[in-house]
């Protein structure tokens, strides 16, 4: 145990443009990532989470082995030359890689500080992981520690009440270009969650009428009914458009789906009236050069942090308290994980003690002709010397006064008690 | 009388300059109570120029609307009161600072140009007089409320598609009500506008004998007449509305300013009273 670290290597929006996200190799889906992921050598536990801000790796791994560089080359896969991975990576171990850990899943490292959505991304995540057997006993642990700190900072602190996730920022900036938004119409193109939430919002303010446009007809049907709108086929966005205000774009296209020229010939259609696009996939769904058009505003997710920032200074205090919670937790899983070879150490040496004592007991009872009853009490004896004999080494391992020196501690009583080292 | 009319511009001056620093504080602050204030001290202000103008007139006996001084003031009279009147019934966000500033701005040209109560020239001594110079002017006020209106439209609308909000971003309004602010104006300004012409053409008729004689204020009039036109023709048919708009109001208001003054000091024909 003591020669394992914790490390977490990942992309995020900070350190890295939408235009390099958008083509990691580890970017969609779940299932073959993780298998990549378990089969690089000195990986013990691994997990994966990946949102369209960010993808992180959260492995156990043996010191020493390479699999840092393994990592690094399968998330970038050939899209970026290995010189410039560091551009782009950030790397943390152990308590490094725990607090940043518990920063995502409060979402103080969102894009919006205080965003809800982030959390259920990691459950998701950590579903995927546990399902398909990659995560053992640190990261189950280290991960439910995540929830619960996310938990315990939402209920601590106001982050969550100020929170503005991305679909408020678009509501704000429908606002500054509609004022008001009753009798506007909104289309989504492609039915991801964000978009389902972004409409939510947007449905909050009263606008007019909801139009889903999607790949599969049915998913798009499910998601009008929730908001009384109308599902259409991708094939009639450009009619559709027409009668648009608001495109919420989030389909899985791999390509633009909708170019500057596509739009021209619609904005003359629609005789100037402004139309606001929101594209919030990755990859992205719009041209950018879209706003470059009269009366178009696009915005890309990267483009709606920009107006989160406008209100961030109301939340910096709440973020700094939710960040003592962060520090306070991680100290916390710390001096756990320090535990953590102690463990090992104690099981081996009650699993000895109880061996000794059935092989024992075995050899003493088949000679003695005993009743059931008095067959018990020699039993529970010799448990109870047993455990008794064990008390004050266990207690002796699992003393905190000095935990610098654990792996001493736990060398000396392997030693004494002829425990064979597992690793 | 002429001391009271000094003691009552010095007043509308003030008052005016007051209304400023109060919407300039409101722009910066954001609080409603500061606007309130704000409000009444341009009420005030626009009250105080209406007087001053009812005193104007009883001491030189006719219409104040023919020197430079009395022009100005009754364009600055014309902005609040368009401004007031619109406000009844809309409110844009902010829009009080950029008049108020457009106000203060005029008032103070006017305290520069000369005061002096000059003799009617005769060809101006008719009843024509404030009905034309009056809702040609009037028109002025409005025309100005769609360049505020425009100028504050280009400023938004580059912090919307520049995507880095600075400082007039939550400040300013949104971008449809100040496209529909800039469409109200226009129109009403656009009536009295032409409603200026006509009455100065019939005017023209009865003082020079023909209804148009191609005078540089004449032409320059139609020449800004025709833009509005061609811009209101435009929103209507072609859908011109927006970005495009708010430079066409600003485009005019220029053709109006210099029609104003430009023709007066750089081209001169008859029709220069205002020196």
């Amino acid at each position: 145990m003591p020669s394992d670290m914790i490390l977490l290597l990942g992309v995020n929006h900070k350190t890295t443009p939408l235009a390099v996200r958008e083509q990691l190799a580890l970017g969609n889906g779940y299932e073959q990532p993780l298998h990549a992921l378990r089969g690089i050598d000195g990986c013990k536990e691994c997990y994966l989470l990946s949102t369209c801000n960010r993808v992180e790796i959260l492995v156990v791994a043996q010191e020493g082995a390479q699999v840092e560089t393994h990592i690094a080359k399968l998330l970038f896969g050939d899209s970026v030359a290995p010189a410039q991975h560091q551009d782009y990576l950030y790397i943390y171990r152990n308590h490094e890689a725990v607090h940043h850990l518990f920063m995502v899943s409060t979402s103080l490292d969102s894009m919006i500080v205080g965003e809800a959505q982030i959390l259920g991304q990691l459950k998701e995540a950590y579903r995927h992981a546990a399902e398909l057997k990659c995560t053992g006993p640190v990261l189950n642990k280290l991960l439910h520690k995540s929830f619960s700190v996310a938990k315990r900072v939402r209920s601590e602190t106001l982050i969550g009440a100020s929170a503005v996730s991305i679909s408020y920022a678009a509501v704000e900036l429908a606002k500054k270009i509609f004022g008001n938004l009753r009798d506007k119409n909104v289309l989504l193109v492609g039915a991801g969650e964000m978009a389902e939430l972004a409409a939510e919002h947007l449905v909050g303010q009263g606008v007019r009428k909801v139009v889903v446009a999607n790949r599969t007809l049915s998913r798009a049907m499910d998601l009008a009914k929730r908001f009384n709108g109308t599902a259409v086929s991708l094939d009639e966005l450009f009619s559709q458009l027409e009668q648009a205000d608001i495109v919420i774009s989030s389909t899985g296209a791999p390509n633009i789906i909708l170019h500057k020229q596509d739009v021209k010939p619609i904005m003359r259609a629609r005789r100037n009236e402004p139309i606001f696009f929101i594209d919030i996939a990755v990859p992205r769904d719009l041209d950018p050069e879209l706003n470059d058009l009269d009366n178009v505003y696009l915005y890309d997710i990267d483009d709606l942090h920009n107006v989160v920032e406008i209100n961030k200074s109301e939340r910096d205090k709440e973020a700094i308290k939710a960040l003592r919670i962060v520090d306070e937790e991680a100290l916390k899983f710390q001096s756990w994980l320090d535990n953590l070879s102690v463990v090992p150490t104690i099981t081996a040496l009650r699993k000895k003690a109880d061996d000794i004592c059935h092989i024992e007991l075995e050899r003493t009872l088949c000679r003695l002709q005993l009743s059931p009853d008095e067959q018990k009490a020699i039993e529970k004896m010799a448990l109870a010397i047993s455990s008794r004999l064990l008390h004050d080494p266990v207690a002796f391992l699992k003393n905190d006064s000095c935990k610098e020196q654990h792996d001493v501690k736990t060398e000396m009583i392997r030693a004494a008690f002829g425990l064979v080292d597992k690793n | 009388m002429g001391e009271i009319s000094y003691l009552l511009f010095q007043a509308v001056l003030a008052a005016s300059c007051m209304a400023l620093v109060f919407y300039g504080i409101f722009f910066v602050k954001q609080k409603e109570k500061i606007r309130t204030v704000a409000r009444l001290v341009l009420l005030t202000a626009g009250v105080l120029q209406t007087l001053y103008i009812l005193l104007r007139y009883l001491q030189s006996g006719y219409t104040p609307i023919t020197s430079q001084h009395e022009t100005i003031v009754f364009f600055a009279w014309s902005v609040t009161w368009a401004y007031l009147s619109f406000r009844w019934r809309y409110t844009v966000k902010n829009f009080g600072t950029f008049i108020s500033l457009l106000v203060f701005i005029l008032l103070l040209i006017a305290a520069v140009a000369s005061h002096a109560i000059n003799p009617l020239p005769p060809a101006l001594q008719s009843w024509w007089l404030p009905v034309h110079a009056g809702i040609a002017v009037i028109s002025y006020g409005f025309l100005a409320l769609a360049f505020c209106g425009g100028i504050m439209y280009l400023l938004q609308e580059h912090e919307l598609k520049s995507k880095r909000f600075g400082y007039f971003f939550t400040r300013l309004p949104s971008l449809e009500s100040l496209d529909q602010l800039n469409s109200h104006c226009l129109a009403t300004g656009f009536v009295f506008l032409t409603l200026g012409i006509i009455t100065g053409s019939i005017w023209a008729r009865q003082a020079w004998g023909t209804y148009w004689h191609w005078d540089p204020k004449e032409t320059w009039s139609l020449i800004t007449w025709f833009l509005y036109a061609a811009q209101i023709h435009q929103r209507f048919s072609a859908g011109w509305r927006g970005k495009r708009a708010a430079i066409m109001a600003i485009i005019g208001f220029a053709s109006v300013l210099f029609t104003l003054w430009g023709v007066t000091y750089l081209l001169g024909g008859i029709h220069s009273y205002a020196q």
